[in-house]
């Protein structure tokens, strides 16, 4: 069984208190909890403070561009059905440029897990308004402050057909060790949206605002519309896993008996040529 | 007697114009002939004209002609836009309330009306009225008739006996026609033996050949003219264990050819000029983290949204620089259908050998429009894998963590299969060092640049160009190299035929088919003491532009262009060269 240390990659660079360590210690303790080697699995992330994440975990990681984390990720599961894949990224990555992708996953229903670590602020970039933060939010990067109002993740890949959405908190790592592994483990696509303070550049979304306003639930809600109901009466601030249901993942209902790695090297399939060539003729 | 025959069918969209075309062409294949065709259509799903042309002859063609002895017109446009086209002693097919021949002097065709919906309704089936043209078309020819009926038993053995049994009578019911009110036009088509031939497209074929190389997945978003890449890999994938997924866009479309690749898998995407713009910054990402990946770019005609049925060839540039940075890649353009399928298997095993982005270039033309091809050899082209470890492989390696871009003497890294116990490593898309971690050291950004700039210097297909001139002409010793690419070739190699018979220069027929990096050694070679005229498809002269890039040919090259959204044709293909020389 792995250990913390065989889990460990590049020493990370982000700043003392980033919510982001918890998260990554989550993902991390998950996989060893559930007793899984690091090969077993495939970590791929976008670009931003959170798309680091695929560097400092030791694994198969892909550290890929901004916004495409799960597109590959679903590639990569199509490719190898027995990888334990792992999308991660910011919520610019994810809610921002890769919000079509994110949507489309949702109602796709690939096995694999998709992490969003939400800190509601583009950190890397220095500090420009994303599309978590709260109307009003006052940013370097609007003249004036924020006239938009947030994407709300969680209700969008519930409303859009997610088997698995959950939201978490970096203060609050056992739970999220939990959601985490919830999450590994369900046969589908599972979204984890995580609220994760950034110490940094974000004044508005920090530990004591989180630790004031969430409140968690024990039991995932039992319909789509009482998850969305509750989100809605809560301002979104809730944690726990939100919405699950056991559906065919998307590779099982294709119903292929799937092989595609194994593709040697050597002179083409000469019956296979001369028998589709009939086709043609 | 004659040794070719020139027939278009023309009408509104939806009229079933383009089952016609290809039941005629198919019966020709099936007699022995070559047949090479183009459509025309237009950017909707009903109404608008559109036409299907052929040309068959008795010997290899590789383009549809410039000219229609037979022209079957099914809407008024057909012979409004085609007139101009017609050889001397054109007959033309037309939808009239009797049976009559009307010779037009001036013009010197015939055209002849017939009421081809009401005999077919008399038959019983309303559908079967083109059938009745192709009869006519059939023994104006003198097409032994029982063939092309059996022909017939084997297209429509699903739809059943009454079927099949009014179509056969259509077919009888045209060449009655033809005896009765045509016999003097009749001109028989001199018997043509070429076996073993297979009638496609180029987008079958380059998916075809993908298939055979190994290709076991594909992603894409659907586009005029790649989409039948994608719609003829979702039927074949399955039974060999793998999968066609149509994605949300263009961007997931290479994305997840992308991951699956990463993953181990022979993968691909198919698109045309808007989606290989959308693809641009995947293609440095793969360039960059040397994941190797296939993208066929079916050109069409721009920019932007531009002509999106019509054919053009200039993505060229866009093709070979298009991403920001500087990436390795390699860019094929097959100039047959037949080269369609090698080259599509041969661009696997280069991306997986440079573990970078392969991009096959396709126009149109060469996509959508069918031709005969000669069954295809399975010695050819083998799979080869590249450096893809196995798992006793990187025991060997004893890496606590896989060096995934080690330097190596040629520039490229072994690479693990994802999920291998001993082969845990990091792609990146940022600058790495050997074990893939970011790195902004000078140093070491100068050397990782190196190693992927310079990997696929050496990279050469089986046949990086085409070569050819008229019999008793040597190639390298003419006086002009007419220089092409895609599906031009057809045109090109007739028109220069057709140049040596007037005797003055002579000249030589050069196509490429390795794009980038272009094999300067044999160009630089052949080029020497001639003039140069390329020949393309676009405004820029890409192709020219390209050329003057690599090699010293500034004093002695230009072009000839056209971008109409058409082909070029022989005849206005030589205007333009009594224009140039």
């Amino acid at each position: 069984m792995a250990t913390m240390k065989d889990l460990r990659g590049d020493a990370p660079t982000w700043c003392p208190g980033c919510g982001h360590f918890s998260i990554m210690a989550g993902i991390q303790k998950s996989m060893i909890e559930l007793g899984y080697e690091p090969h077993e699995f495939a970590i791929i992330s976008g670009i931003g403070c959170s798309g680091k994440v695929s560097e400092y975990i030791r694994s198969n990681s892909f550290h890929t561009i901004h916004g495409r984390s799960v597109p590959i990720a679903q590639g990569v599961k199509m490719g190898n059905p027995n990888l334990k894949v792992i999308a991660s990224g910011g919520d610019g990555d994810g809610y921002g440029i890769g919000l079509g992708h994110f949507v489309h996953a949702s109602r796709r229903n690939i096995d694999m897990s998709y992490i969003v670590m939400d800190n509601s602020i583009y950190g890397l970039t220095k500090g420009q308004t994303s599309p978590r933060s709260e109307h009003g939010f006052v940013t370097k990067s609007a003249s004036s402050e924020n006239k938009e109002y947030p994407v709300d993740p969680v209700c969008t890949s519930i409303i859009n057909g997610a088997t698995f959405v959950a939201q978490g908190y970096s203060g609050n790592i056992k739970q999220l060790t939990h959601i985490i592994k919830r999450a590994i483990e369900h046969r589908g696509f599972s979204h984890v949206n995580i609220f994760s303070p950034c110490v940094t550049f974000n004044k508005v979304n920090t530990y004591d605002y989180y630790k004031e306003r969430l409140i968690s639930i024990e039991e995932p809600f039992h319909t789509r519309d009482a998850a969305i109901q509750s989100l809605r009466e809560h301002h979104g601030l809730v944690t726990g896993i939100l919405f699950e249901e056991l559906r065919d993942d998307y590779q099982t209902k294709l119903g292929i008996d799937f092989d595609m790695q194994s593709v040697q090297s050597g002179e083409m399939d000469h019956e296979r040529l001369t028998l589709m060539q009939e086709r043609f003729k | 007697m004659r040794t070719s025959i020139e027939w278009m069918v023309g009408g509104q969209q939806g009229e079933g114009i383009d089952s016609t075309g290809e039941l005629f062409a198919r019966t020709l294949v099936r007699y022995g002939y070559s047949v090479s065709t183009y459509k025309q259509f237009m950017s909707r799903i009903k109404g608008g004209h559109t036409n299907y042309k052929l040309k068959a002859t008795i010997q290899r063609n590789y383009y549809a002609g410039d000219e229609i002895d037979i022209l079957l017109c099914l809407d008024k446009e057909s012979l409004e836009k085609n007139e101009s086209n017609l050889s001397k002693g054109a007959l033309i097919i037309q939808e009239g309330t009797v049976e009559n021949l009307i010779r037009n002097e001036e013009k010197q065709y015939d055209i002849f009306t017939v009421p081809l919906k009401k005999l077919a309704s008399e038959l019983g089936n309303p559908l079967a009225k083109n059938m009745i043209a192709i009869g006519i078309s059939s023994a104006l020819v003198d097409l032994p008739k029982e063939l092309l009926n059996h022909f017939i038993s084997e297209i429509f053995e699903k739809k059943g006996e009454e079927v099949i049994r009014t179509n056969i009578q259509a077919v009888a019911k045209g060449y009655e026609l033809t005896t009765n009110f045509l016999s003097h036009l009749v001109s028989p088509l001199e018997k043509a033996d070429l076996k073993d031939q297979l009638f496609m497209s180029g987008n079958e074929a380059t998916a075809f050949g993908s298939l055979m190389a190994g290709c076991r997945f594909l992603s894409a978003y659907p586009i005029t003219p790649a989409s039948e890449i994608m719609e003829w890999l979702a039927k074949e994938l399955p039974a060999v264990g793998g999968t066609v997924m149509q994605v949300e866009d263009e961007i997931a479309g290479i994305c997840l050819a992308i991951g699956a690749n990463y993953s181990g898998v022979r993968a691909m995407t198919s698109t045309s000029g808007p989606g290989i713009s959308l693809k641009t910054e995947a293609i440095g990402m793969a360039g960059m983290s040397e994941v190797p990946i296939v993208i066929v770019n079916s050109q069409r005609g721009g920019p932007s949204t531009g002509l999106p049925t019509k054919h053009e060839q200039s993505d060229l540039q866009h093709m070979i620089y298009g991403t920001h940075g500087e990436i390795p890649r390699i860019v094929l353009y097959p100039s047959t259908i037949e080269e369609a399928f090698y080259i599509a298997a041969e661009s696997f095993n280069l991306a997986e050998y440079y573990q970078c982005p392969v991009i096959v270039a396709l126009d149109l033309g060469l996509s959508m429009n069918k031709m005969t091809v000669p069954s295809f050899n399975s010695k050819r082209v083998e799979i080869h894998r590249g450096k893809l470890l196995t798992e006793e492989e990187l025991k060997l390696y004893k890496e606590d963590f896989f060096s995934r871009y080690r330097f190596t003497d040629d520039g490229i890294s072994p690479r693990p299969l994802v999920g291998m116990k001993n082969g845990l490593h990091l792609t990146s898309s940022n600058e790495h060092g050997e074990d893939g971690y970011i790195t902004e050291d000078p140093e070491l950004r100068i050397k990782m640049m190196r190693k992927r700039l310079e990997k696929t210097k050496e990279a050469m297909i089986q046949e990086p160009f085409k070569l050819q001139s008229s019999t008793g002409i040597s190639p390298k010793e003419v006086d002009i190299l007419l220089v092409g690419m895609g599906s031009t070739f057809g045109a090109i190699n007739e028109a220069m035929t057709k140049l040596n018979e007037q005797g003055r220069e002579t000249y030589a027929h050069l196509h490429i088919q390795q794009l980038y990096p272009l094999p300067l050694e044999q160009l630089s070679d052949l080029f020497e003491n001639k003039r140069i005229i390329t020949i393309e498809n676009n405004y820029t002269s890409q192709l020219l532009i390209l050329l003057k890039q690599h090699l010293p040919i500034h004093n002695q090259a230009e072009s000839i262009v056209q971008f109409d959204g058409n082909p070029f044709m022989i005849k206005t293909l030589l205007e333009q060269m009594k224009k140039v020389v």
